[in-house]
């Protein structure tokens, strides 16, 4: 029907009423959508590579096979060897489960730190709210690769150190976000219902705010997963890993830079596999972004 | 407290630039915290070749023997005179190994700037305009798929495309030698600066998009069509003021992001700026050349944030006649 | 483009030959809905017609497309509109362009949003004079002088260069009507205008809209929801009822001697000052577009309806050469008496006064200013008191102290014999569970993400009153005591109405027995018949259940059917506080007398409309 439509031409007089986005209705609706569609088929792809990888390798991650940057025919590989002188397919299909496990964890922290965050300040609405806030914009005054830099150059290019560093310049940017999506809500009333009830502060911050705020919310987290991939990628394209000789997409990319006009597969790769899963995550969050801005269109006079 | 009221925009700006010392301030803090705290820099630097005699000498080299408080206003103190300390992998001024660097870094920022802000507010205006046409389709699906894409990998396919792989045009590295300026190389400075601009482009006219959407669909806009109004008039007059407060802050955002977004294209492209440094001086644990670039990125981060609140209270009224 | 270069701007006889002529007129959706079916009408020059129909009924969409615009995902789909012999509907982008703003003008409902905020209203104003080719900076400053002077507004420069947001909402709605009347049009769209504005403000408003069409020889068409609006400025009335007229005719046979149901039980549901008749709200709510009956769209809710009724949609059906109805039985409905709906309601006064809630020298911040200067009252044990007053006046801030939402008071609050803490927060479970609160607006006091059976049996479960199937039970026999089925209970509030809110609203409040219920403009979101259907319940509620309630309104007349006592609130002070009988009979304060004039009512619909304060309202900020 044509709800939506009819919409504006009613809309007289009357509040618009809140529209309902149950969480899970809102994944499964914006899967309706072409580009969630073509946005899961590829981090999809993606993940089943850089999780599966390992056990579809033909070769170790190791393993000498031919002088560095032989073509696949010379060394009898399907791309060829990398600057070390390794199977590049066997290098790509090790090189992704460390960034991907890597980033998903960094945002997941960063993510729940900083939504508790936003709700708390919003829910404030005084000094604490101007307190927390403005620490945020201290910790967002560091671009997220230039604190995870200094911190790797400091403690060393542990996993956990990259993972703090990361999650450390997520929160303050989704905790903006959170914040400036539940401010509206805290203005309404059922809010006040519940003050007037005497229901505990935690109780309405988690049962009563965040489920009005996780359409945006999921947005964000998809959107802070594609900076993640970004940043840990580009870190150890940076040269700063553990094992800087490591099975690695960034490490490949900045190693088998130099042969690009030649054999370009060794960078060419993990570009394609970088590019593809951060375009997934990004039509996700469009897709899902898009969905509920929709279901706001609509008004629910049933 | 009557003086955090009034005094017009003067006192908005003074009372936004206190502000932002404080911000600066509590910035400086957590980058001596960080980089004195975290580890002993002296035996970072020294690593395993770190005898009690060398590391003793070298701590009192670094000032390191007195108290961490006194360390702190010692380093401070230097700051606000325009001493950044020494670098420890040249033994010269931080600020002689830095000026070169920061004069490159700028000609990057400010020319992505400069191209990218006018485009991109042209796009998500017109996109805005052909809301759900062909122009707007297209061009939101690709600012879409460039928003997600990292920076260096936009770097690597722009060389693939431009200068190895695919047509042999520009340059792939832009290594500006020393004593020279980066605009003495414009072919050099393409690349570089059109995978900022597309770092930054997406964001920018995405948000005019949205904005500009807002603002048409607004009571306001339709009020001026019932009154007939040319549309000319109704766009410029009545459409683009309201439409572009809300993007200076995203504008602002951006380009402060471009301050940490060339650590990583510098680094691809060779280009000697502040991100080669910054890169080079964390591998070479340089602590005072650290301190000094995080002490300037997170300044510009400031200053931009202040420009962006000044220009969004000038052109709204509701904010600038509160003051 | 002058009125003199039109060729048929001279009336041909005797001036009665109509401004603007409506024929068949049908606006549907870009998928082909329809939303307004064969709409008819004619105005002439200097006359008001009144369009009153609640929220959905399309009479925005009407008024829109005599300018020939029409909303997006909306088109008018078929039928004429003539301006003068002009037709709207054959213009181009250009020819339509010349005809607003000049021609035709349109006054929107908010003034606050359809002023450009960025832009000084000197220039919002001077350029609807250039727009339509008058270039002479220095006439058109006279222009704009003379125009503000009509509209009782400064004139000076200096006044024209404030933005939109430093000015009151009933300046900003006069400089609206301006704009609109600035090029001295031949048809005027006013567009609920005085919605959101003080009664005293309204009136005023009200006031120079009739002058200036008269003076002006203008024909207007004034859109509205409110009955009693119409009444004071319109002289003919079209009813409007999904999507079509179902009753136009002249304004006071309209209220008198209806010849359509539907207008019947909608005067039925407006308070009254005088008479203390209970209100009848009207059950069920109008079809939307597309899921309308083949037969009277308004046949479910009838209760004249005959079998015949679904048949087919009915014509208009003349009943004196200048009122039609559009009802089959309009013969017989034109007889009734109108009074005969709504029982006469006994608000006898509590037999035994047991003062159930007390405000001593309650006195209220915001920030450092006062707002509320030393309020005292006395709710008795089965009473209803009525807080009266304008926005501004203080009476949400009482409320809302009372429940423990605004902190900042002073003073002191009993509940019985026990003092309240000033927070909800610092009251016991027992006093919260005690005092209950329901809130203005039913689409912002409800959960979006919870069901209706989980927000109403919140309550039990933070008072410790039940759980499990007990308080499912608890639940759903709640709903049914509010009109609701126990089915609502797994619906989401966006599945409801906005009055179906408020009664899930309500029973959240009652399902807690609490001993009192504070009321803070219930109603004021809601359509009449709503409306009245809400006060209804209320009524019926309080009455059976023994409830003692404060019940906040800025409505005067809604007062007369619920509340036995009435504080009357100004600027933070309670200017007169007694039986509402007395009150609105023998007001003893010149404010609420005030009040009570510029209210608009069904009453000074049949001739005598109170004479219009002078127009001064609100202060002017600096």
């Amino acid at each position: 029907m044509s709800q939506a439509e009819t919409a504006p031409a009613l809309a007289e007089g009357v509040d618009v009423p809140t529209p309902s986005v149950r969480s899970t209705a809102l994944l499964a609706r914006s899967l309706r959508l072409w580009r969630t569609r073509i946005g899961v088929l590829f981090t999809l792809i993606l993940v089943l590579i850089a999780l599966l990888g390992p056990l579809m390798a033909p070769h170790a991650s190791d393993k000498f096979i031919a002088k560095p940057f032989s073509s696949g025919s010379a060394s009898g590989t399907v791309f060829g060897t990398d600057y070390l002188g390794y199977d590049v397919l066997s290098r790509f299909l090790y090189g992704g489960r460390g960034i991907l496990v890597t980033a998903l964890v960094s945002t997941v922290i960063g993510v729940v730190l900083g939504v508790v965050i936003g709700l708390v300040a919003a829910y404030a609405r005084n000094a604490l709210d101007d307190v927390l806030m403005r620490l945020m914009d201290v910790i967002m005054a560091f671009p997220q690769i230039m604190l995870a830099l200094v911190a790797v150059s400091l403690v060393g290019a542990k996993n956990s150190v990259i993972v703090l560093a990361i999650a450390l310049t997520t929160a303050p940017r989704v905790a903006r976000v959170a914040r400036g999506a539940a401010q509206p809500v805290v203005e309404r009333d059922f809010i006040g219902a519940t003050e007037a009830m005497g229901l505990s502060r935690v109780r309405i911050l988690f049962g009563e705010l965040l489920p009005n705020i996780l359409g945006p919310m999921m947005v964000e987290a998809t959107l802070r997963l594609t900076y993640s991939i970004a940043v840990i990628a580009a870190l150890a394209f940076l040269g700063l890993a553990a094992n800087p000789d490591a099975a690695n997409w960034g490490i490949m990319i900045q190693k088998n830079q130099v042969a690009l006009a030649s054999e370009p597969w060794g960078a060419l790769l993990p570009i394609l596999a970088i590019a593809l899963l951060t375009m997934g995550t990004g039509l996700i969050g469009d897709g899902i972004a898009r969905t509920a801005a929709g279901i706001d269109r609509e008004r629910g006079d049933a | 407290m009557k003086w955090l009221r009034g005094g017009g925009i003067a006192g908005f700006i003074v009372r936004r630039l206190l502000l932002g010392l404080l911000v600066l301030f509590l910035v400086s803090v957590i980058v001596f915290v960080s980089t004195q705290l975290l580890g002993d820099p002296a035996r970072a630097i020294l690593g395993r070749d770190a005898t009690p005699d060398r590391l003793a000498a070298l701590q009192k080299q670094l000032n390191l023997d007195s108290s961490k408080v006194g360390q702190y206003f010692h380093w401070l103190g230097g700051l606000l005179h325009g001493d950044l300390g020494t670098s420890l992998a040249s033994s010269q001024p931080v600020t002689s190994v830095l000026g070169s660097r920061i004069a490159n870094s700028a000609v990057l920022v400010v020319l992505a700037a400069v191209v990218s802000v006018p485009v991109s507010i042209a796009i998500g205006s017109y996109a805005a305009l052909r809301r759900e046409k062909s122009f707007d389709t297209v061009t939101s699906n690709l600012m879409l798929l460039l928003a997600a894409l990292p920076e260096f990998v936009v770097a690597v396919l722009l060389v693939i495309l431009l200068s190895t792989n695919v047509f042999h045009l520009l340059p792939a590295i832009s290594p500006v030698p020393p004593g020279t300026h980066a605009w003495q190389y414009p072919d050099e400075l393409v690349m570089p600066v059109a995978t900022l601009v597309i770092a930054v482009a997406p964001y920018v006219s995405r948000i005019m998009r949205a904005s500009m959407i807002e603002v048409l669909e607004s009571d306001y806009v339709e009020m001026a069509r019932l009154k007939g109004l040319p549309e000319r008039t109704v766009l410029i007059r009545h459409a683009l003021p309201n439409a572009i407060g809300p993007v200076f802050q995203v504008i602002a955002i951006n380009l402060a992001y471009l301050a940490g977004g060339v650590v990583v294209i510098e680094s691809v492209f060779n280009y000697p700026g502040i991100g080669l440094g910054l890169v080079d001086a964390v591998t070479n644990h340089d602590i005072p050349v650290v301190q000094a670039l995080a002490m300037l990125i997170a300044a510009v981060y400031v200053v931009l944030n202040l420009l962006a609140d000044v220009a969004t209270i000038l052109v709204t009224p509701r904010l600038r006649t509160r003051l | 483009m002058s009125i003199d270069q039109l060729p048929d701007s001279e009336s041909e006889t005797t001036g009665r030959r109509a401004a603007v002529t409506v024929r068949d007129l049908q606006i549907a959706t870009n998928s082909g809905v329809e939303v307004v079916h064969g709409i008819s009408f004619e105005i002439a020059p200097g006359e008001v017609l009144g369009v009153v129909g609640e929220s959905g009924s399309g009479k925005t969409t009407v008024g829109l497309s005599l300018l020939g615009h029409a909303r997006r995902g909306l088109k008018i789909a078929g039928g004429t509109i003539l301006l003068g012999d002009q037709d709207i509907r054959a213009m181009n982008d250009a020819q339509l362009r010349r005809l607003r703003g000049s021609l035709v003008s349109y006054v929107p409902q908010d003034p606050a949003s359809s002023l450009n905020p960025a832009l000084r209203i000197g220039i919002q104003l001077r350029e609807v004079l250039e727009a339509h080719g008058q270039t002479d900076s220095k006439a058109n400053a006279a222009r704009i002088a003379e125009m503000m002077r009509e509209v009782a507004l400064p004139d000076d420069p200096a006044y024209l260069k404030r933005y939109p947001h430093q000015l009151s909402g009933g300046q900003q709605q006069r400089v609206g009507l301006a704009m609109a009347f600035a090029n001295r049009p031949r048809l005027i769209i006013l567009d609920e205008p005085t919605t959101g504005l003080d009664v005293t403000t309204q009136s005023t408003v009200l006031a120079t809209v009739r002058e200036l069409a008269q003076i002006h020889e203008v024909a207007a068409l004034y859109v509205t929801h409110d009955l009693a609006v119409v009444a004071a400025v319109a002289t003919r009335v079209a009813v409007m009822y999904a999507g079509r007229i179902v009753e136009l005719g002249p304004a006071d046979k309209l209220f008198e001697s209806s010849g359509h149901p539907y207008t019947r039980r909608l005067v039925g549901a407006i308070p009254r000052l005088s008479g203390g008749r209970s209100l009848v709200g009207i059950p069920g709510h109008a079809p939307s577009p597309g899921m309308r009956p083949p037969g009277c769209p308004f046949a479910p809710r009838c209760r004249l309806r005959i079998d015949e009724c679904e048949a087919a949609v009915p014509d208009m059906l003349e009943l004196a050469p200048d009122h039609s109805s559009r009802c089959i039985r309009a013969l017989e409905v034109v007889e009734y008496q109108q009074d005969e709906y709504g029982d006469p309601v006994d608000l006898a006064p509590p037999e035994v006064e047991t003062p159930v809630l007390t405000l001593e020298n309650v006195v209220g911040y915001y920030g450092s200013t006062e707002v509320l200067h030393s309020i005292n009252m006395t709710l008795e044990k089965g009473e209803v008191l009525a807080v009266v007053g304008e926005s501004g006046s203080g009476k949400t801030t009482t409320a809302r102290s009372i429940a423990g939402l605004h902190h900042d008071w002073t003073g002191t609050i009993k509940l019985g014999d026990s003092e309240l803490a000033k927070s909800a927060r610092s009251r016991s479970t027992d006093i919260r569970r005690q005092i209950q609160y329901i809130f203005q607006n039913p689409y912002g006091s409800l959960n979006p993400r919870k069901t209706i059976g989980e927000s109403v049996g919140q309550p039990l479960s933070v008072f410790k009153i039940a759980s499990g199937k007990k308080a499912e039970t608890m639940v759903g026999e709640m709903l049914e005591q509010v009109s609701l089925s126990a089915g609502y209970a797994r619906r989401y509030p966006d599945q409801c109405s906005g009055g179906e809110r408020q009664r899930v609203a309500i029973a959240r409040a009652l399902i807690s027995k609490p001993s009192v219920l504070i009321c803070d403009e219930i109603t004021s979101a809601l359509d009449v018949s709503v409306q009245a259907a809400i006060v209804e319940l209320l009524g019926e509620l309080q009455r059976e259940l023994g409830l003692s309630m404060v019940f906040v309104t800025h409505n005067l007349p809604l007062v007369r059917s619920i509340a036995q006592k009435v504080a009357v609130l100004a600027d933070g002070n309670i200017v007169e506080y007694g039986e509402t009988a007395s009150i609105l009979a023998d007001p003893q304060q010149e404010y609420t007398r005030h009040l009570i004039s510029d209210t608009p009512s069904l009453e000074t619909a049949t001739g005598d409309v109170p004479p219009a304060a002078a127009p001064t309202d609100g202060a002017h900020q600096a």
